[in-house]
C-alpha cells in the first residue's frame, strides 16, 4: 500500500486549497453497522492500511443503534440455507436479485457468528447456544436477538470493537457535503468539520458510501433525525442511479404521534393485532397472510392496518392524528414481556403511556425502511470506479419490493464486509484518485466556497421548517402505504417545484462553529434530492408489486414490471428514468399467498 | 382547552462572538405529552433556528441529546416537560467543555472509553477459530446491565470526581471495563485490571453514587465501580494461587429449541 499510516496522519495544507488535506487507502462515509463491518473488513484484510471513517455523528450514534428485534442467519437444525433464501426471494415479491441473495444467505452465519466473537451480548438459550426468536415472513426461528436492543448491541459491539485498530482515523461529527469525482473515478470526499467549521480534502483509493437511508423524507417515521439520505444524494449527484426507490417500507407497528418503532419481535413473541372490535383481523379476514396471522411480511400488514382503518376499525387516540391498530401483549404475561421485551415496554410506557402487561399499544404503519438506494453490485460496486455502497445506503437488490424483518443488519455486516474487502484490492492495485489530486482539490475549494455562501445565506424567504413541513406532507400523499397514479403526478411536481424553493432559502446563522443550521439545510438538500427519485420511480411503477401498493393498478405484472427502476440526475431538468433486468435463478416468479 | 405556555431559558455560547455563556428565554407553546427535547426542537423549527443541540433517536438509545435541566443531567428526549413548572432551565451537560450553546466537547471521554479496552480479548488459541462461543444466561446476566451504556454522559456531568479529578476515568469507561472483565468470552481481565486499578481508576471514585442515580438506563455505574474493586483485589490475590480457567469449546450456535431468556 502507498501512503503510510503516519503520512496520513500529518495532515498537510494543500497551498491551493487552503484547507486540510488528508490521505488514506480507503475513505469509508458512515459510522453504523456497514461502514465499521467494512473498515474492519480492511483492516483484516490488510493490515497495515489506513482507512478514515468519517460521520456526522459520533458512531455510537448512528441509526443502527434503533434497530430492535433481531438478525436473521440460519441456526437451527430445522432450518436450511435454501429455505433463507426461499423466504427472501417471496418476501421481496421476486424483485430480489437471486445471486445476491443466495450470497447473503450463505454468508449470514459466519457473520452474525464473528458479531458473537466480538462480544455481543445476544440472547441464550438454556444450554448457552445463541437464541432465536420468529420474524415476520420467515419460515422458522433464524432471527439472532439480544433481547429487543440488537441494534444497539451491534453498534456498540462493533465500534468498541473497532477502537483497538490505530488504523481507523475518525474524522466524527464531520459532514460529508461532496464526493471528489473526476474523470469517472472517485478519490476521496469534502467534508464540513462541524466544530470548526472548516472543510477539510479527505483522499482515499476508495470510498465506501454506509450513511443508511432518508426516512425524515416522510413526516411519521421510525427513523432518528439524522436519516437525511446523504449517501444516496451523494452518489446521485456524481451520476450514480438510484435502484428501486419506490419501494419504502412501512413498518406495521409505529406509537401514535412520534412513529416510535415498536418491534416486529413483539409479534415474533406471540403479541396480536386487533381492531376496534378486539377482533384479530389478520386470522379472520383475508390479508394475503394465511396461518402466519401477525407473522406474515410487513408490506402486507401495513395494507391490512390500513384497510381495517378505512373499513371503519381503527382506533382513535385522543389528540393524535389518524386512526390506529391495537398490538396486545397482555396473554404473554409480565415475565416474557420484560425478559424478552423489555425495550417495548419502556417506550410504551415513556412514549405512549400505556403498559403493555396492561393495555393493549396503539400502532399504526410508520415509514422505516427504503429498499433502494446507490445501485452496486454484489461486491458493492457502483458505476464510479472506486465508490463502493453497502447497508441501507445501497440497493444490492437483497430486498427487492420488500424487505423481511431482521434481514438488513445481517445486510449491512455481509455487504460492507464484502465491500470493504473488494475496496482495499482495488486500492491496493492503484485505486482511484492518485493522478487527478489537483483536479480534485480544485473541486474542493469550489465546494468550500459553495458551503461558505449558504453559510446564513439569504437569498428568499423561504423556511427550512416550511420546506420540511412541504416535502413531508406531498411525499405521505404521494407515497404512502397505498399510492394513486393522480397523488403522485402532484408528488412529482411538487417535490420538482421545492427543489427550486431550495434555491430561495433564508437562512439566520452565519456562525461557524457547529453550525446546526447549515447542516440542517444540507440535509434537506438532500432530502429533497432523494425524494424526488422516490416519487418518479413510484409513478412510473405501473403495477402492485411488494411494498409498492398502485390502487390503479393492484396486481403485480411481471410482463411488464419484473424488473428494476433506476432513476438518473440530468443537470437541469427533471430526471432520467429507466430500468434494469431482474437476476432471476433458482426461484421462477410465483403468485406470493402465505 | 387553553393553551399552556412554559418559558425555556436556554443556555447560549457561541464562541465566534461570546466571552462566557448568557442565557435566552423564549416562551412558546407546549404540549402536554412533550418531552423537553421537543421544546427545543420548537424554538430551533419555529423561534430561533441559530440555537445548537445535539438529537438523533428520539426514544432514548442514541445518547445524544444529554443535557442538564434544572440542574440536573437528563436525557431530554426521555425526560417530560411536564414534570417541570413555568420555568425550565437548559444547559449544557456539567463537566464538560462547551463547543457551542447546548453541544459540549466529548474527546476526553472517547478517549477514556479506548483506555480500559472496551473489546473482547481472545486467549491466543482462540483467536482464528469459528463458530460462537456458549454462554449461560447466568453469565450473560453477569455483564449485560453493564453493557446497556449509550454513552450519554449524564453519570460524567453528575459525578463529583469528573469534576475534581481530571484524569479519572469516570463511571461510564469504568463500568465498560469491567462490562469486558465480567464476559465469560473475554480473557482479557489480567491486563485491564491493571488499567481499572491505576490512577484515575476504579480506587479514584469515592462511591458518592451520583452515576447510578442519574443513569437513564439503570446500567449502575457505581455497582460495577464497586465490584471491579473488590475485583482487581481478589485479582491480586489470586494471581499468586489459582490457575487461570480454561476457555470453553466453541459450539454451532442455536441447536436447541428451548426458550431463550434476556
Amino acid at each position: 500500500m502507498g501512503y503510510s499510516f503516519e503520512a496520513c496522519r500529518d495532515a498537510v495544507r494543500a497551498g491551493d486549497a487552503g484547507m486540510d488535506v488528508q490521505r488514506h487507502d480507503i475513505v469509508i462515509v458512515g459510522g453504523g453497522c456497514a461502514g465499521l463491518r467494512a473498515a474492519i473488513a480492511v483492516l483484516h484484510q490488510n493490515p497495515a492500511a489506513s482507512v478514515a471513517l468519517v460521520s456526522k455523528v459520533y458512531p455510537m450514534r448512528s441509526h443502527t443503534v434503533s434497530a430492535e428485534g433481531g438478525a436473521a442467519a440460519v441456526a437451527r437444525d430445522d432450518d436450511s440455507i435454501e429455505m433463507h433464501g426461499y423466504d427472501t426471494v417471496k418476501g421481496s415479491d421476486f424483485l430480489g436479485d437471486q445471486d445476491v441473495i443466495q450470497y447473503f444467505v450463505e454468508q449470514a452465519p459466519a457473520e452474525l457468528a464473528q458479531l458473537e466473537r466480538w462480544g455481543c451480548p445476544f440472547s441464550r438459550n438454556e444450554d448457552g447456544s445463541v437464541a432465536t426468536r420468529a420474524f415476520g415472513g420467515m419460515t422458522t426461528k433464524r432471527t439472532w436477538y439480544a433481547t429487543d436492543k440488537i441494534g444497539f448491541h451491534m453498534l456498540h459491539a462493533l465500534f468498541q470493537t473497532s477502537m483497538q485498530y490505530e488504523n481507523i482515523v475518525r474524522l466524527d461529527e464531520h459532514f460529508v457535503t461532496k464526493l471528489l469525482v473526476d474523470g469517472g473515478r472517485c478519490g476521496g470526499v469534502v467534508a464540513l468539520d462541524l466544530r470548526s467549521g472548516e472543510m477539510k480534502a479527505v483522499l482515499g483509493r476508495a470510498v465506501i458510501l454506509c450513511t443508511g437511508g432518508a426516512g425524515k423524507i416522510w413526516p411519521f417515521t421510525t427513523n432518528g433525525n439524522i436519516k437525511t439520505g446523504d449517501g444516496m444524494a451523494l452518489a446521485y449527484r456524481e451520476g450514480a442511479p438510484l435502484k428501486d426507490m419506490e419501494f419504502v417500507q412501512y413498518h406495521p407497528t409505529g406509537l401514535p404521534g412520534t412513529g416510535i418503532l415498536i418491534t416486529e419481535a413483539t409479534r415474533g413473541e406471540g403479541g396480536y393485532l386487533l381492531n376496534t372490535e378486539g377482533e384479530r383481523f389478520l386470522l379472520t379476514r383475508d390479508y394475503g397472510v394465511g396461518a402466519k396471522a401477525e407473522l406474515g411480511p410487513r408490506d402486507m400488514i401495513s395494507r391490512a392496518i390500513m384497510l381495517e382503518v378505512r373499513a371503519g376499525r381503527g382506533i382513535s387516540v385522543p389528540g393524535k392524528i389518524g386512526e390506529y391498530a391495537h398490538l396486545d401483549l397482555r396473554h404473554l404475561g409480565e415475565e416474557i414481556i420484560d425478559g424478552r421485551l423489555p425495550f417495548v415496554r419502556e417506550l410504551a410506557r415513556s412514549y405512549a403511556g400505556v403498559d403493555p402487561v396492561r393495555e393493549p399499544i396503539p400502532v399504526r404503519p410508520v415509514l422505516h425502511y427504503m429498499m433502494g438506494g446507490v445501485d452496486v453490485d454484489i461486491e458493492g460496486r457502483t458505476c464510479i470506479e472506486g465508490l463502493y455502497a453497502a447497508g441501507e445506503t445501497a440497493c444490492v437488490s437483497l430486498n427487492g419490493a420488500n424487505r423481511l424483518g431482521s434481514n438488513s443488519l445481517t445486510e449491512c455486516l455481509v455487504f460492507g464486509a464484502r465491500a470493504g474487502v473488494h475496496a482495499v484490492g482495488f486500492a491496493r492495485e492503484g485505486g482511484a484518485g492518485d493522478a487527478a489530486e489537483p483536479q480534485l482539490l480544485e473541486q474542493c475549494s469550489a465546494e468550500a466556497a459553495r458551503i461558505e455562501a449558504l453559510r446564513g445565506s439569504k437569498r428568499g424567504d423561504e423556511t427550512l421548517a416550511g420546506l420540511r413541513e412541504a416535502l413531508n406532507l406531498t411525499m405521505e400523499e404521494g407515497t404512502g402505504v397505498y399510492r394513486e397514479q393522480s397523488a403522485m403526478a402532484r408528488t412529482v411536481s411538487a417535490v420538482a417545484e421545492l427543489r427550486k424553493r431550495y434555491q430561495n432559502l433564508h437562512l439566520l446563522d452565519s456562525s461557524r462553529v457547529f453550525n446546526t443550521e447549515l447542516t440542517e439545510a444540507l440535509e434537506l438538500g438532500n432530502l429533497i434530492e432523494v425524494a424526488e427519485t422516490v416519487a418518479v420511480a413510484a409513478k412510473a411503477r405501473k403495477e402492485s408489486r411488494g411494498a409498492h401498493a398502485c390502487e390503479d393498478f393492484p396486481t403485480r405484472d411481471d410482463q411488464n414490471f419484473l424488473h428494476h427502476s433506476l432513476v438518473h440526475r440530468t443537470p437541469e431538468g427533471p430526471p432520467r428514468f429507466d430500468t434494469k433486468a431482474v437476476t432471476l435463478g433458482t426461484w421462477e416468479p410465483e403468485e406470493r399467498k402465505y | 382547552m387553553a393553551e399552556q405556555k412554559k418559558t425555556l431559558v436556554v443556555t447560549r455560547f457561541d464562541p465566534d462572538r461570546d466571552q462566557t455563556p448568557t442565557t435566552r428565554e423564549y416562551e412558546i407553546p407546549v404540549e402536554a405529552d412533550w418531552k423537553v427535547l421537543d421544546a427545543l426542537n420548537y424554538i430551533k423549527a419555529q423561534v430561533d433556528p441559530t440555537l445548537s443541540h445535539r438529537w438523533s433517536c428520539r426514544m432514548a438509545v442514541c445518547g445524544s441529546c444529554g443535557m442538564n435541566v434544572n440542574g440536573e443531567p437528563k436525557l431530554t428526549c426521555k425526560q417530560p416537560l411536564s414534570a417541570y413548572g413555568e420555568r425550565v432551565e437548559v444547559a449544557p451537560l456539567a463537566n464538560f467543555p462547551v463547543i457551542r450553546d447546548l453541544v459540549v466537547e466529548m474527546d476526553g471521554f472517547m478517549e477514556r472509553l479506548k483506555q480500559v479496552k472496551p473489546w473482547i480479548i481472545e486467549a491466543k488459541e482462540e483467536a482464528k477459530r469459528e463458530g460462537t462461543n456458549r454462554q449461560s444466561h447466568a453469565e450473560l446476566m453477569d455483564f449485560k446491565q453493564f453493557s446497556m451504556c449509550i454513552n450519554c454522559m449524564l453519570c460524567y456531568a453528575a459525578c463529583p470526581v469528573v469534576a475534581n479529578e481530571p484524569d479519572y476515568l469516570g463511571p461510564a469507561a469504568l463500568a465498560l471495563g469491567h462490562r469486558y472483565n465480567q464476559d465469560t468470552r473475554d480473557h482479557g481481565g489480567v491486563e485491564r485490571n491493571q488499567i481499572l486499578r491505576d490512577d484515575g481508576g476504579v480506587f479514584s471514585c469515592s462511591y458518592a453514587n451520583e452515576c447510578s442515580e442519574v443513569c437513564p438506563k439503570g446500567v449502575d455505574p457505581a455497582g460495577a465501580i464497586q465490584q471491579a474493586k473488590l475485583n482487581n483485589v481478589l485479582d491480586w490475590a489470586k494471581r499468586f494461587v489459582v490457575p487461570r480457567r480454561k476457555p470453553r469449546a466453541p459450539t454451532a450456535a442455536a441447536q436447541s429449541d428451548e426458550p431463550g431468556r434476556g
